[in-house]
């Protein structure tokens, strides 16, 4: 397909199109050479693009009836839930909505991870997708300060004492942040601006993500590279917006039990008491979807060392395309990689559910461990593994282990296992 | 496909028992009421709910406000569901403080339908006074405001005992087996036969527990009949407009040679 | 286009109808709380109405109240300015109403202080009649408040109201 070639039907759109070539871009999305042996692991892009739209849309709506000011915030939660048309049902959205859009986005990481998605060329659709995964967790906490209960305001004061650690400038700088000494009405208003403005970046950055998508083209759950148009793919429309659709309906099953049936159960019962600079709640602890880094934080016992440690489990991400040296994308052809993945995932989910937990004891230990395992995954486990792991044979084309045929000798001992694994 | 869904089996299995351990935390087991509004249809017992009103209103109301309730929503759908001439009636015994008037003055008049519950102190400052320093908290969001919800809130009514040997108890602290830290400065508010129900319902403590526990969790969530309703039928749509996307996807897919 | 397509078109159509046809509904009933958020929330709908004392007020005297975000205007008349708006023939007027209808004590007129032309205030014993005139565009009103000259196209609004009492009005 070449998108230079395109040529509206109707004189008025090829009049329009040479002035604004919108038309192209339309006739392009839809015919997307996309492969066709995707599996639903790749349906978390659209999920994704859903819950941004989302929340964008309700955000808006709660932005009309909120009063953002230290006096008033809470009440005016309340108010929206209370006597706002339909307020109760939009906060609820919006609410569950940011866990179900990290959720979604979580999957998309690991799905990524797995499939090697992030590896040449793609690695500047990964790096943007780090950027965009960073904006979200600074909006999700800043949203999170808005209703200006209890969890709100003691998490605000604790992640902007991060900053204290900074040698030298630490207070300078937290003062900046605040507006004042601590933690009150100038900080909720400045979070107020931003978490209002950072969705409109990312939507920014999503839309960047999705054209470096676009130049080389999806990855695919064989790895391989493949020709487009081909028989290996299919246009995007119909075939990948259906199914994406399917997806997403299965997904907002789930969602909706979330919204209707335990619309508090991902927040903190602290937070529907209102805000006080004397009393700490007993156990202060971030949303679920920052816990793991909440834990690395505090497995590391100098204030600026875990401040570093947390920042740079997030760097380490970033710089994932150069630390893994194998030149094979899919775990599928990697079987000791395909070990150590699942050993990665197994330590992200300890450190969330040590994040939860009291920093004490065998909690503590149990947290470093995994702190460190975190880290010697991705700096010595993948550079060393990339060298040294004997890798399975890989087929030559998407549509040879699918159609269960055998025109390449090399791989045909492959072929029963790669069909499993599928 | 088929993975794929025991995976998000898996997860929600996890979920789960994620929503078990959160409850298990608390010092004691918390004493468990079969409510009537939860569950997938479940709602507010219309009975329940007015005597819960009355017990508030005659115990819990001389410390404790609901400062984001309206006398209006007494009367409103899913609530107690007094009539409308109950509740302004109701509204009427309170005083508010209104004005300024025409030379500048505030003055008091009754309640209306749409003024907020009317709070025993004027600020916080004054109910800590009255109260030996500890703030009795708003019980508007209070259900939603503590980890076990309903039942904790049941549980401490009926927790109070007396103390282990090995607890000694300051002049105006109680002990409660359910309150963190077992040390409450609210004395026990209910005993049996404390008040006389209007439909004549035996006033023991345990039935005034549950109603003002009822009451409190309309007062949470006023709207969660309505919520629990919607998400029903929002459930069932999804599951219908699910399969009709799942065979329009087939009938698409069917038309090149390759599984989905 | 597969074999299959070909031999079973209905089904195939119906299935895709059904569906659009299903997700449009859907779509539909998704949108509606987020359109219906901007209308009166509860507690607005709750405040309709307001108390006012106008014991003070002496014939010829008006006073202005807020109700509802507007201003309302309650005018205490003379008895030349009753008979001036009782003498009036409902031929002369652009948008014919009585005197009597609008003013049910004729000593007291309570009307929405609100130009019928583009929500202006009007400004009170002003214009042609000497009783309210509309200085955004010129619009004239008799002591009844009747648009009697000028772009308005009706009478002030009447909202409803009683006398609780000698000496105030509830409003709405």
């Amino acid at each position: 397909m070449s998108d230079h070639d395109y040529q509206p039907s109707s004189k008025l759109g090829k009049w329009f199109n040479d002035r604004l070539p919108l038309l192209t871009l339309s006739n392009h999305l839809q015919e997307y050479p996309t492969p066709k042996n995707l599996n639903y692991w790749w349906t978390f892009g659209g999920i994704l693009t859903f819950c941004l739209i989302t929340q964008i849309v309700t955000g808006i709506i709660l932005g009309m009836h909120y009063i953002a000011h230290a006096d008033l915030a809470f009440e005016s939660v309340e108010h929206i839930m209370r006597d706002v048309n339909y307020g109760w049902l939009i906060r609820y959205v919006h609410a569950n909505g940011a866990s179900m859009f990290f959720l979604a986005v979580y999957i998309h990481i690991f799905r990524s991870l797995y499939y090697g998605s992030y590896k040449s060329p793609r690695e500047v659709i990964w790096i943007i997708g780090m950027i965009i995964y960073f904006l979200m967790m600074a909006t999700a906490f800043m949203g999170y300060v808005l209703p200006w209960g209890q969890m709100s305001f003691w998490g605000a004061t604790v992640i902007t004492n991060l900053f204290s650690a900074i040698p030298f400038i630490g207070e300078s700088v937290t003062n900046w942040l605040w507006g004042g000494y601590s933690v009150d009405n100038p900080t909720l208003t400045r979070f107020f601006s931003l978490h209002y403005l950072l969705p409109f970046l990312i939507l920014g950055l999503v839309i960047l993500h999705i054209w470096a998508l676009h130049v080389p083209g999806n990855n695919n759950p064989i790895g391989i590279d493949i020709k487009k148009p081909s028989k290996d793919t299919v246009p995007f429309h119909p075939y990948i917006v259906i199914k994406d659709l399917f997806a997403l309906l299965l997904f907002l099953i789930v969602f909706a039990f979330f919204v209707f049936y335990s619309p508090n159960i991902l927040g903190h019962a602290d937070n529907y008491i209102e805000a006080d600079p004397l009393v700490t709640p007993a156990h202060i602890v971030p949303e679920w979807y920052l816990l793991p880094f909440y834990a690395i934080l505090r497995s590391v016992p100098d204030k600026l060392l875990g401040v570093i440690a947390m920042f740079a489990s997030i760097f380490v991400l970033v710089i994932l395309p150069w630390l893994d040296t194998s030149k094979v994308r899919s775990a599928i052809f990697r079987p000791i990689y395909k070990q150590f993945y699942w050993f990665l995932v197994a330590d992200v989910l300890i450190l969330g559910y040590m994040g939860a937990m009291p920093a004490e004891g065998t909690y503590l230990i149990i947290a470093r461990v995994a702190t460190v395992y975190y880290f010697l995954h991705f700096l010595v486990i993948l550079p060393v593994l990339g060298r040294k792991e004997k890798t399975l044979d890989i087929p030559l084309s998407i549509t040879e282990p699918v159609l269960g045929g055998y025109p390449n000798q090399a791989t045909t001992k492959n072929n029963q296992n790669i069909k499993e694994k599928l | 496909m088929k993975k794929f869904l025991k995976i998000l089996l898996f997860i929600s299995l996890i979920s789960n028992l994620n929503y078990v351990k959160v409850f298990a935390e608390s010092s004691a087991e918390l004493l468990k009421v079969d409510w009537s509004f939860k569950s997938f249809f479940g709602k507010f017992d219309r009975a329940s709910l007015q005597r819960g009103y009355q017990v508030y209103n005659e115990v819990c109301a001389s410390c404790h406000s609901v400062k984001y309730l309206s006398y209006r929503n007494l009367a409103e759908k899913g609530g107690p569901e007094f009539s409308e001439e109950e509740a302004k009636a109701i509204a009427s015994n309170f005083e508010v403080i209104d004005g300024p008037d025409s030379t500048g003055e505030m003055f008091t008049r009754p309640a209306r339908l749409s003024d907020k519950f009317v709070s025993p102190y004027a600020n916080d400052q004054e109910a800590k006074a009255a109260n030996g320093g500890a703030y009795p908290p708003d019980m508007s969001v209070l259900v939603k405001a503590r980890k076990g919800g309903a039942d904790y809130i049941y549980s401490l009514l009926l927790g109070y005992d007396d103390p282990p040997a090995d607890i000694k108890l300051d002049d105006g602290v109680y002990y409660n087996k359910y309150m963190y830290g077992n040390k409450i400065k609210m004395s026990s508010p209910l005993s049996d036969d404390l008040l006389e129900y209007s439909d004549g319902t035996k006033a023991t403590t345990e039935q005034m527990s549950k109603d003002v526990v009822t009451f409190l969790m309309w007062a949470a969530e006023p709207h969660l009949e309505q919520r629990h309703k919607f998400g029903f039928r929002v459930i069932i749509y999804l599951v219908i407009i699910s399969i009709l996307v799942y065979f329009s996807m087939k009938k698409i897919w069917s038309r090149i040679e390759s599984k989905i | 286009m597969s074999e299959s397509d070909k031999k079973k078109p209905n089904r195939r159509d119906f299935i895709l109808t059904a569906t659009t046809a299903a997700g449009a509904v859907g779509v539909g009933a998704a949108a509606w709380p987020l359109i219906d958020q901007m209308n009166p929330d509860a507690s607005v709908k709750a405040l309709a109405s307001t108390e006012v004392d106008i014991s003070g007020v002496e014939p010829g005297q008006s006073i202005t109240v807020l109700w509802r975000g507007k201003p309302v205007f309650i005018k205490r008349r003379t008895k030349a300015e009753i008979d001036s708006a009782r003498s009036v023939d409902l031929k002369d007027l652009k948008h014919p109403e009585k005197d009597e209808d609008r003013a049910k004590d004729p000593e007291w007129l309570v009307m929405l202080g609100v130009c019928t032309h583009l929500g202006c205030v009007p400004l009170t014993d002003k214009g042609d009649y000497n009783a309210w005139f509309c200085p955004c565009h010129g619009s004239h009103y008799d002591t009844s408040g009747r648009i009697r000259k000028g772009p308005a196209p009706t009478n002030m609004e009447v909202p409803k109201y009683v006398f609780i009492n000698s000496s105030t009005i509830k409003i709405g």
